[in-house]
């Protein structure tokens, strides 16, 4: 049965994470998105679902139990802020490397460092270029309301299973942290061992049973021939990604001279901002990605061919910026407007750095 | 008599274990790392747990440790072997889980992870190697080097003031109440080896028994890195190591 | 219909949970709401505010530079938000420890003297109550009967015996602000 809440973004990924059959959260208490694992600890979902929550030592540590659980083909997830996204980053290579699938929620806050606990999306070229070493891809997901943040960790772990890589939700602290109208998915049951040997018995370590050869989950090769056909491998997975899994939302685009590009809480920021716009008879629209990795290119690279200029709006120095860009390819003018260090930019702001930069100008 | 009536099973006295695979291992000659895979092989096919136990494999020598058990395993980043246990064995309870570490993966980059899986209480089986050495990076001081023990980065020989002292993270393991089996065993006789491989009997029943976290210490040889012969080095073991780690059950509850 | 509020004052004075018993208030009469508040270490002492959006379609950004209305709590917060409120909006403000008063002209200016009332009732919690109570006078967005249904979602089970004292000091507050001129 479907309900109708009222709740935060990060109380919206905990229950979703309950519904969909989660077997395991692992994570470290961090602003601004402590309540996900407050709100999985209050509802106690290992005496309903058997889903286990625990609070690690450490988000290194946290990132390492979900690189265990998901070795056993478990639905796995930890959720953070940008300081421990960057300890995590490790555990992310090793498995992606290792092809392992696992959701991990980054409630983004300004940095470099310690920085602020204030919303950013300045995290964006660590989630959609890999993060940590090697050539990875995570595949990144933005949710843009509340009701995204729930429907997304669904969303987030198919994408992951279906091609065995680890799948960011890329929040902010805005929306982890403000409340909508949510409706919750009804209850899907946890995997049972029978159907997780069933499906993923060619690699999950379910314990070697006499009808197979061991599996065994790692990242290490020193055959380098070896080691380039997997890399191989794992960039034809990103490549079928970037075919199949792109998803963005279009408002107002079909008419508009002004693109404005933004995903997240400056999506529904440059929503308001179009809105302005187009009352003071500014044909604006907005292209919102909804997947980061894979980037909605072809689309943009379509609305360049009716559009005068693109800017892309980012709680961020300029990030995204450049994936519009190479979307682009120099076809028209492409701008940032942003604010940094966990100053949300207001969309009055956003409506000035579009007529300043393209139509004042 | 003929070799084929030889070759008959009642008179086999010693086999390879079943769950030892063929694959030639690639440890130095020496290394006690061979004989330690080899107890736990034969510690899993007695206790008939071969299709339940899932391995953790460290970065350090045994980094290739899965090659050689024909179980499941998984290869865990440097350090975190005590955190992947913790999932799996949390995710799937029923299942034999255990760790296998080396000084400088338990003892320094992965201190953290050791001390709170044990603080946890985490119902798992964790194997210690501390030869006091890195092995797989060629010889580099570990936590465990000895004070004066020379290694490529403390060439003169360790110096508490310089390097800091060896660290005895076994003791430490022993004080926390999340522990019920905490032993320091060695591999360098077959009357030690006999013994160790009763320590690890122990370990994984009580992980049958659910008692919590049970660490095996076996304090070992490192030929290449301590550039000595095997059998030298298994006397130096005995006349350094043996003194500042002391053989025996440090708690067994 | 669209009322775009922010509720500004110090933390502890309840700034928060007022906003969310109006977003609850809005649930419970369909509407769309969003609840957006100033987060981090500010629980208690410092300044606190929440943006609340009520309104009949879908909301777009969550996040203001102008607002319909401001319930405003204490100076630092009279001094931010009073340029913010749209021409023609609504500045509700509760006078105590407010030394320099609102000066604008093209806004409607309501005061609720809810610190001095909640002393009288001997519950400084119901002070938020008070002020949702003026707010809900002055600006009738939701209607009482979703108001009360909004506080029963949003208060703990354990809570739901204070509602009737919070019930009497909404009314209260409806029964003593007044508009500024």
């Amino acid at each position: 049965m479907k309900e109708l809440k009222l709740m935060k973004g990060n109380e919206a990924i905990a229950h979703a994470a309950i519904r969909c059959g989660v077997d395991g959260y692992f994570g470290y208490p961090i602003t601004p998105q402590s309540e996900i694992m407050e709100t999985l600890m209050e509802e106690q979902p290992w005496l309903d679902t058997g889903m286990v929550v625990l609070q690690a030592e450490s988000e290194t540590a946290s990132i390492n139990m979900v690189y265990g659980g998901a070795g056993c083909g478990k639905k796995v997830m930890t959720s953070s802020s940008s300081p421990g996204v960057s300890l995590m980053q490790e555990g992310l290579s090793y498995m992606a490397g290792a092809e392992l699938p696992c959701v991990v929620v980054n409630v983004v806050r300004g940095g470099p460092g310690l920085g602020t606990i204030q919303p950013a999306q300045s995290d964006y070229f660590q989630s959609v270029k890999g993060g940590g070493h090697g050539d990875y891809k995570l595949i990144t997901l933005a949710p843009a309301s509340v009701q995204e943040m729930a429907d997304f960790v669904d969303l987030a772990f198919e994408l992951s299973f279906k091609y065995r890589n680890p799948a960011m939700i890329l929040s902010d602290g805005v929306i982890g942290q403000m409340m909508e109208k949510v409706e919750l998915q009804p209850f899907k049951p946890r995997m049972t061992e029978e159907e997780i040997v069933a499906k993923y018995g060619d690699w999950a370590t379910t314990g070697r049973t006499s009808n197979r050869k061991r599996n065994v989950i790692t990242s290490v090769s020193l055959d380098s021939e070896y080691m380039e056909e997997h890399n191989h491998k794992l960039q034809a997975k990103y490549k079928a990604c970037e075919e199949d899994e792109v998803r963005y939302e279009e408002i107002m685009c079909e008419d508009a001279d002004y693109i404005l590009v933004a995903y997240g809480s400056s999506a529904r920021i440059c929503q308001k901002a179009v809105e302005i716009a187009r009352e003071q008879g500014i044909k604006a629209g907005l292209l919102r990605p909804i997947t980061l990795f894979p980037f909605p290119t072809k689309q943009l690279q379509k609305l360049a061919q009716s559009a005068k200029a693109m800017l892309s709006v980012e709680m961020s120095a300029g990030q995204m910026v450049e994936d519009v860009k190479l979307s682009v390819n120099g076809a028209i003018p492409v701008e940032h407007y942003g604010r940094i260090g966990g100053i949300i930019p207001s969309p009055g702001e956003v409506v000035d750095a579009l007529k300043s930069n393209f139509i004042q100008g | 008599m003929d070799i084929k009536d030889i070759i008959k099973d009642e008179n086999v006295i010693y086999k390879k274990s079943a769950v030892l695979t063929d694959n030639e291992m690639h440890y130095c000659p020496g290394c006690t790392h061979g004989v330690v895979h080899k107890l736990i092989a034969e510690v899993i096919e007695e206790l008939g747990i071969q299709d339940t136990t899932i391995g953790i494999a460290p970065v350090g020598c045994a980094v290739f440790a899965y090659d050689y058990l024909e179980i499941d395993w998984q290869e865990a980043a440097h350090g975190r072997a005590p955190a992947l246990a913790t999932a799996v064995k949390r995710l799937m309870p029923e299942k034999m889980v255990f760790s296998y570490q080396g000084d400088g993966d338990l003892a320094a980059i992965g201190t953290a992870e050791t001390i709170h899986a044990c603080n946890r209480g985490e119902n798992i089986v964790m194997v210690f190697i501390n030869n006091g050495i890195y092995g797989m990076t060629g010889g580099q001081m570990a936590p465990t080097t000895l004070q004066g023990m020379k290694a490529s980065t403390c060439p003169f020989g360790r110096e508490p003031q310089q390097d800091g002292f060896p660290l005895k993270i076994t003791e430490i393991l022993a004080t926390l109440p999340g522990t019920s089996f905490v032993t320091r065993q060695s591999c360098h006789t077959a009357a030690s080896v006999r013994k160790t491989k009763k320590a690890l009997i122990k370990a994984f029943k009580n992980q049958q028994a659910g008692k919590g976290t049970s660490l095996v210490e076996v304090v070992a040889t490192c030929s290449s890195g301590w550039k000595q012969s095997p059998t030298k080095s298994n006397d130096w073991m005995v006349e350094n190591m043996f003194p500042f780690y002391p053989l025996g059950d440090l708690k067994d509850e | 219909m669209k009322e775009e509020i922010i509720i500004a004052g110090f933390g502890g004075q309840g700034v928060l949970s007022m906003g969310k018993i109006l977003a609850y208030s809005g649930v419970m009469q369909d509407m769309e709401v969003s609840w957006m508040p100033s987060y981090g270490p500010e629980m208690r002492g410092g300044t606190a505010n929440v943006t609340v959006i009520l309104s009949d379609d879908r909301i777009s950004s969550p996040i203001l530079h102008e607002y319909d209305t401001a319930i405003i709590l204490n100076q630092q917060s009279l001094n931010k938000f009073e340029k913010e409120i749209k021409p023609g909006g609504i500045l509700l403000y509760d006078g105590n420890g407010i030394q320099n008063h609102p000066t604008r002209k093209d806004i409607r200016i309501y005061r609720i003297d809810a610190a001095a009332e909640a002393a009288k009732m001997q519950s400084a919690k119901t002070f938020n109550m008070i002020v949702l109570g003026a707010y809900l006078k002055v600006q009738p967005i939701v209607k009482m009967e979703n108001v009360l249904k909004g506080l029963k979602s949003s208060l703990p089970e354990r809570h739901h015996h204070l509602i009737p004292l919070n019930e009497k000091a909404i009314n209260r507050g409806e029964e003593i602000v007044y508009e500024v001129k």
